[in-house]
């Protein structure tokens, strides 16, 4: 799908299997609510097709376009959106009212809805007064009650305290779980994205850079944002014979590398540091100046200037060992063996 | 008053004292006329007032001119209120600043422009009269179309506002849930923004209850058929004043409770 947005412009292609939840990953402003307005038919594309099981919901050059009334699809918006003047069970019965069932019938559907997430109880209250993990299950109740073919959700952790976060995390992996249709939810937080999906789509930009498992994702990153998340140096060069030419200056020696453009990751816990230059086993020794500490707990993240800058993960022991300082010079040392090398 | 923050207000540098003389002569300003009309009812006689046929007359189709009134703008003026807070077209301030001219214009201008529009020779008055027969120009409708004419607008910008400010994703959320336009507009739109229509369309009866220079250009001044209430006061004066007062209190009571009622919007809670 493409679209343009003032001077944004999105350009995505996204394939959701039926029975997988994918999680779209990314920084503030990546485009991902953009991603499921346009889905949910609520931001028209410029060009690109939405397809959902072989139907064709749009496709600007085809001049096919089905409004959202008419699209089989379920959205939990980020901040719940549950209508402030209806209760909670009309909430719920909102969409099959909206699409023509009779209200009893409506009404019965519903309350079986607010039993499945536990809310039976609450039926007859305004919304206003529901908790944040209250609304976010009427919310879910509200969007399954068609029997969608595709759920949305917008940032579904968001609204909610820090503190009841995991346990409602929980409890929605659970209801996703058991819906049947396509499951795609956008998220800024990593930790929510792992926990909840299948498959992670990393946005940045309008663009997707990555895609794959949790796993795939974090130990082959291929974008500085993921490396981020996770934690690890990311390096971008080209390969030649088992000697990486780094992109932003200097070079790394890596054993296994297939020749061409690679990605390099090194976890700053392999990065040893020393006071002058080491002997022997690492096969990449270089110099560099220490330009930040960070103390995490008995960690102590070292930021090198390079070239090729890099973090090194050590202990407050080794620090003061080393009697290393902000602004001090430091030989770092990354044995071959550590650094994993794949294709970009 | 005890409070330390309270004490700490009472002591800021006084208010230049000509500011507060000039502030006093304007309040008295509009205290006095209010005063004048409340101390020289004839209280003992009220009552005898109300009932007499001459001022019921009046109530009931003052009434009935300004329910319908409202009634109209609530039909056309939502519709329009929406279309100019929804809708991007060319043209659309220039259709807002018409809308809307009615408020400054006087009411009198009004009335002629209608006269001209709606009368018997005027640009819709014959086609209105050789193909529907109806005839609004001296007549009870005629009363109705003056008090909408100029009522309309509060309610339309009343409205406009209300929309403007609401969370239009509401509707985006009852679109997903396979609501159609129509069904997103009475089912969220108008039920989320009711205190704005609440208050548009009580600002637009009380002026249309007041309305006298459109009316009486217009519809003319016939008792039971356009003499509405302030048309009444105008005339009773000179006739028969108590009646005149009688009415007059009337309508200030109306206004007192439209004041009482839209205090949260209007009087702020500070």
């Amino acid at each position: 799908m493409r679209r343009g947005i003032g001077s944004f412009e999105l350009d995505v292609d996204l394939r959701v299997e039926p029975g997988e939840v994918v999680a779209v990953l990314g920084p503030n402003g990546a485009g991902k609510t953009s991603i499921l307005r346009g889905l949910a038919g609520l931001l028209p594309l410029d060009a690109g097709r939405v397809a959902l099981d072989g139907v064709v919901l749009e496709e600007p050059a085809a001049g096919r376009f089905v409004p959202s009334e008419r699209r089989p699809i379920g959205m939990v918006f980020q901040d719940y959106l549950l209508f402030p003047h209806l209760t909670v069970l009309e909430n719920v019965a909102f969409g099959l009212r909206s699409r023509g069932t009779p209200k009893p019938a409506a009404l019965a559907t519903a309350r079986q809805w607010l039993e499945r997430v536990g809310l039976a109880g609450e039926a007859q209250r305004k919304p206003r007064s529901l908790s944040g993990g209250q609304a976010q299950r009427v919310a879910l109740a509200r969007a399954l009650a068609t029997n969608p073919a595709l759920l949305l959700l917008d940032e579904p952790m968001a609204a909610l305290d820090a503190s009841t976060r995991v346990e409602l995390r929980r409890d929605l992996r659970r209801h996703l779980e058991s819906f049947r249709g396509v499951r795609l939810l956008v998220t800024h937080d990593p930790v929510e994205a792992m926990a909840m999906a299948d498959r992670l789509v990393i946005l940045e930009h309008g663009r997707v850079l990555q895609s794959g498992t949790p796993a795939e994702v974090t130990q082959r990153p291929r974008s500085r944002y993921v490396a981020d998340l996770v934690g690890v140096n990311l390096f971008r060069g080209r390969a030649n014979n088992n000697v990486i030419t780094i992109t932003d200056g200097g070079s790394l020696m890596a054993t296994g590398a297939s020749d061409g453009e690679v990605f390099a990751v090194v976890h700053p816990r392999t990065v040893a540091l020393y006071r002058s230059r080491p002997d022997g086993t690492p096969r990449n020794v270089w110099e560099g100046r220490a330009v930040d500490l960070d103390f995490e707990g008995d960690r102590v993240r070292v930021q090198v200037a390079g070239p090729p800058a890099i973090v090194a993960e050590v202990t407050p022991a080794a620090i003061s060992e080393l009697g290393l300082d902000r602004g001090d010079r430091v030989w770092i040392g990354v044995k071959a063996t550590e650094i994993s090398v794949y294709p970009a | 008053m005890a409070s330390p923050a309270h004490k700490a207000t009472s002591v800021r540098p006084a208010a230049p004292v000509a500011l507060l003389v000039l502030a006093g002569i304007g309040a008295t300003f509009f205290v006095v006329p209010l005063l004048g009309l409340v101390l020289r009812t004839p209280w003992g006689a009220t009552w005898d007032q109300l009932r007499s046929p001459e001022v019921l007359t009046a109530l009931r189709l003052s009434l009935l001119a300004s329910v319908s009134a409202t009634a109209i703008a609530l039909a056309l003026g939502v519709p329009l209120a929406w279309t100019l807070a929804r809708l991007t077209f060319p043209g659309r301030a220039v259709l807002r600043a018409v809308t809307v001219l009615p408020m400054v214009l006087p009411p009198v201008v009004g009335g002629v422009a209608l006269l001209l529009a709606f009368g018997r020779s005027g640009l819709f008055g014959g086609w209105l009269a050789t193909a529907f027969g109806v005839h609004l120009p001296f007549t009870t409708a005629g009363a109705i179309l003056a008090e909408t004419f100029v009522a309309m607008p509060f309610l339309v910008i009343t409205v406009e506002a209300g929309l403007r400010s609401m969370d239009t994703r509401f509707e985006d959320a009852a679109r997903t849930l396979g609501a159609s336009r129509w069904t997103v507009l009475w089912r969220v739109t108008l039920p989320l923004i009711r205190p704005s229509l609440v208050a548009g369309a009580v600002l637009c009866w009380a002026r249309a209850l007041g309305e006298f220079g459109a009316t009486i250009t217009f519809a003319g001044n016939f008792p039971g058929r356009t003499q509405t209430m302030p048309l009444a006061v105008y005339l009773a004066l000179e006739t028969n004043p108590d009646a005149a007062i009688v009415l007059s209190l009337v309508l200030l009571a109306v206004s007192l409770a439209v004041l009482i009622g839209l205090r949260d919007r209007w009087l702020g809670s500070s």
